[in-house]
């Protein structure tokens, strides 16, 4: 046990000089840290409880998605059906229903029935590599086609949404040009943000719990006021509410079904002031194709009256004075300037391709994060130096060795931590506390049962030795519970409880190391060199 | 220098000649928790329960709690919680979130803090913590599941390292443990949040790590004195350990109660709940773990079975003891 040959001693003390090497720069303030050579800017991170920040979990409404995949589908299976070659080509079709999840029509030529399903297979593929498609196409009564999303079809579906969700909301919220977010997917249908340092998580929930699903759609002219709010609208048109605070007193529009322009045709947007008004508004440019749309649907309704709907709400609803031509818009509303600001963002970003819903919010502002940092390194020191000073009083010689080792372990601890990225958070300066104890209990069951074999008669150098090969055990097996423990934390846990179990799990193996063997290399040092025939501990 | 010892040498308190009183008191504890639970409940906070807490800071002492409660519910959220943390300068509020829509639930968030922007003006808002109904659940799923996973297989692992017995008797004094600080919970009615399930899952990892000490002992000690009775057998092991168990509660003790003392009180329910988990932890190591060896009949042959091995174990000791001395 007590042998050490040279390269065991090389080793252990190069792996110390590297633990207290890559501890260093987590203490270097932002400028001396930027300072050192890339290899040593590691440095570990402070959890949102520390820094202060915002942290926001994201759900995706899936039924939002569903109706929203059931209504693109219904256009591309009207657009299926209306021929690439003319009016010849077309395939009438009747009583389109979506009710129940899924695409129910009437082929009106029964000769036309296979070649509508052909063009159908053609709209809808393989969901990725499972060898489903996405949709069934069925035919039923020998008229009518039903068409029903396949389950794998649909998880893809999510999949696909989720990811491009969570690149959208990437954009928006690095659009607000804060430090270092992370925007990750979690599970099925959720996205969780976290941003470091902000104070007022309220714009950031503005900006990413909004859809920003933008549309310009004509009002219907024909629309009878006492009958649509009757709940009566002409066919083909449908009532669209205002959204809060905006329509000066009217609740709703009869708005045509048929989108006339939507925000997949924008190239920019941004926050701007009405020449007029002064009022803040978002100024849009179309590209060339939403840009010719808009030019000649305008120019066939002078006078007439379109709406801006943004997530499914008009926003406002100007008349067509004059054809507009130039590919650009103002969209108005009650804006401040930093909603419309924020609206400009969302729209650049693009629309969310589902809803999305702030399940869990934890902010806290950086003071709270700076005083609980202040506390808790104030409180470790006066721990870690109280517990010195025991241990000295306690096994003297061996206290020493122990306390040398236990400073070893607080640097390898910061070291690993910055080495693997990992995050510091409040509950983890508790575990960091914690580990400085579990540190020492394993010295303490070397140092008791030395004292015991001592006791025993036996000579120093055997009671060391069998001090350490017998207590070994126990802290071993010991340690491995608080392993399954801490491995359970980081599994279930979230954020905070996550970084406790990090910072209890590094802890727990760099203790044993530096406990057990650096204590024991300076023990075995120390037999060598004086070759003691008592010991006071 | 004469070192500083904290236990005696040689001690030989008859720790087991107590375990049936021990047991009692003990169940009784148990009982006396649970039924704290059930009458009491558990002030869980929103991590468990939904709704939206905000920690307000004041910058002198802050008006008493009852003003505070009575300003707060005219904000019009329904009743609102207060929760006094270590500091006499901060306090948490929390409300209930409206049923239904988000929309709904976020203005909920702005109403309070305006609201409580108007109450106390001087005051400052740190942290804002908003959990919906079904995360919360999940949140109450997975803490529960974690800590039943935590105890199970931790006492597995001591199953496959000792002996059956040894194992039931370490889950029972987990049991012990966890029971005691649920207790505790219910009795102060500090708040029960995730970082608390964290401490509860240390404690577990403690309790365990000083159950495990002594059990080492004992299971060196049968191996070692293969003609003594149990009761005696066990006495000594824990006599010889004890020194051990004094000095590493004793720093826990220290470090958790500094912690307490100047730490950050954001996390005062946290080292409070360690705290106390240090005191029965070690408790239950001697008085819940070990006697529970006796009643589930551990002896020599639960290691080494005297039919087939005995003799080799036999001589295994015996060298071990020759080398010792050479």
């Amino acid at each position: 046990m007590l042998d050490f040959p040279r390269w065991k001693t090389i080793s252990i003390s190069i792996i110390l000089l590297l633990g207290v090497l890559f501890s260093i720069p987590s203490f270097l303030p932002e400028k001396t840290f930027n300072s050192l050579p890339s290899f040593m800017q590691a440095k570990v991170n402070l959890g949102l409880d520390l820094a202060g920040g915002s942290h926001l979990l994201l759900e995706a409404d899936i039924d939002d998605l569903r109706t929203t995949q059931l209504t693109s589908m219904e256009k591309t299976v009207r657009a299926a059906m209306n021929g690439e070659r003319g009016p010849d080509d077309d395939i009438a079709i009747g009583e389109l229903s979506t009710d129940g999840g899924r695409i129910s029509f009437l082929v009106r030529n029964q000769a036309q029935l296979d070649d509508a399903r052909d063009r159908l297979f053609s709209q809808t593929q393989g969901a990725a590599l499972t060898g489903q498609r996405d949709w069934n196409i069925d035919i039923v009564d020998t008229t009518r086609i039903v068409m029903t999303p396949t389950s794998a079809g649909q998880t893809q579906a999510v999949a696909d949404a989720m990811d491009s969700a969570r690149d959208i909301i990437d954009k928006r919220v690095n659009a607000l040009g804060t430090r270092e977010p992370t925007i990750i997917r979690q599970g099925n249908d959720r996205v969780v943000v976290q941003v470091p340092g902000l104070q007022d998580p309220a714009a950031l929930k503005e900006l990413i719990g909004k859809t920003a699903r933008l549309e310009f759609r004509m009002v219907d002219p024909n629309a009878d006021p006492a009958e649509a709010a009757a709940g009566r609208v002409p066919v083909g048109s449908e009532i669209v509410p205002y959204a809060e605070g905006e329509g000066s007193g009217a609740t709703f529009e009869v708005l045509r079904r048929q989108v006339m322009i939507s925000g997949e045709q924008l190239i920019n947007a941004r926050q701007s002031y009405d020449p007029q008004s002064n009022e803040p508004v978002v100024s849009i440019s179309f590209d060339s194709g939403g840009s010719s749309t808009f030019a000649k649907v305008t120019a066939q309704n002078v006078g007439k009256r379109f709406a801006m709907v943004l997530d499914g709400k008009v926003l406002s609803a100007p008349s067509i004075n004059e054809p507009i031509l130039g590919g650009s818009a103002q969209i108005s509303g009650s804006f401040t300037v930093a909603s419309a600001n924020a609206l400009a963002i969302s729209l650049r970003s693009g629309a969310l391709p589902v809803k999305m819903a702030v399940v869990e919010e934890r902010t806290v502002t950086p003071e709270l994060g700076a005083d609980s940092i202040r506390k808790g390194a104030i409180a470790g020191i006066i721990a870690t130096v109280a517990v010195l000073v025991f241990m000295i009083i306690v096994y003297g010689r061996f206290g020493i060795y122990a306390n040398i080792a236990l400073m070893f372990n607080i640097a390898l601890i910061i070291a690993i931590m910055a080495a693997f990225n990992a995050t510091l958070t409040l509950p983890g300066i508790a575990g960091f506390v914690l580990t400085i104890g579990a540190a020492v209990d394993a010295n303490v069951l070397i140092n008791e049962r030395i004292r015991e074999e001592l006791k025993r008669g036996r000579r120093v150098f055997q009671a060391i030795d069998v001090g350490y090969s017998e207590a070994s055990r126990a802290i071993f097996d010991a340690n491995i519970t608080n392993v399954i423990a801490a491995g359970l934390m980081f599994w279930f846990g979230s954020g905070p409880i996550k970084g406790f179990a990090v910072v209890l799990t590094i802890g727990i193996i760099t203790s044993v190391f530096t406990a057990v063997t650096v204590t024991r290399m300076f023990a075995a040092g120390w037999l060598r060199n004086s070759r003691p025939t008592s010991l006071n501990i | 220098m004469r070192l500083l010892k904290l236990v005696p040498d040689d001690t030989n308190i008859q720790f087991l000649k107590w375990r049936k009183l021990a047991m009692v008191i003990s169940i009784l504890m148990i009982v006396a928790s649970i039924a704290l639970v059930a009458a009491r409940g558990l002030n869980l906070g929103v991590d468990f329960v939904g709704g939206q807490s905000v920690r307000v800071e004041f910058p002198q002492a802050m008006p008493p709690i009852d003003e505070i409660r009575s300003k707060v519910a005219t904000i019009g959220l329904g009743e609102a919680t207060i929760q006094q943390f270590g500091s006499d300068k901060a306090v948490s509020i929390r409300t209930a979130l409206p049923e239904g829509d988000k929309a709904a639930a976020d203005r909920a968030g702005a109403q309070l803090l305006a609201g409580i922007k108007t109450a106390f003006p001087t005051a400052t808002t740190g942290s804002v913590e908003t959990v919906s109904g079904k995360v919360s659940e999940e949140l109450l799923q997975t803490g529960a599941l974690s800590l039943l996973l935590a105890m199970v297989a931790i006492s597995i692992y001591i199953w496959i390292r000792f002996e059956w017995q040894f194992g039931a008797g370490a889950l029972f004094a987990l049991f012990h443990d966890v029971a005691l600080t649920f207790g505790f919970f219910a009795l102060t009615q500090m708040q029960f949040d995730l970082n608390i399930v964290a401490a509860l899952l240390t404690i577990i990892g403690y309790s365990l790590n000083d159950t495990i000490v002594v059990f080492d002992r004992i299971r060196e000690n049968l191996k070692k004195y293969r003609k003594m009775e149990i009761i005696p057998l066990l006495d000594l092991s824990l006599n010889e350990t004890l020194a051990r168990t004094v000095m590493t509660s004793f720093t826990m003790l220290i470090a958790l109660g500094v912690l307490l003392w100047v730490g950050p009180d954001v996390i005062f329910g946290f080292t409070a709940a360690m705290l106390l988990g240090i005191f029965i932890g070690t408790y239950s190591s001697i008085y819940m773990s070990a006697p529970i060896l006796v009643w589930l009949k551990v002896g020599p042959d639960s290691f080494v079975p005297r039919t087939t091995a005995g003799m080799a174990g036999g001589e295994r000791v015996e060298r071990k003891d020759d080398g010792a001395v050479v």
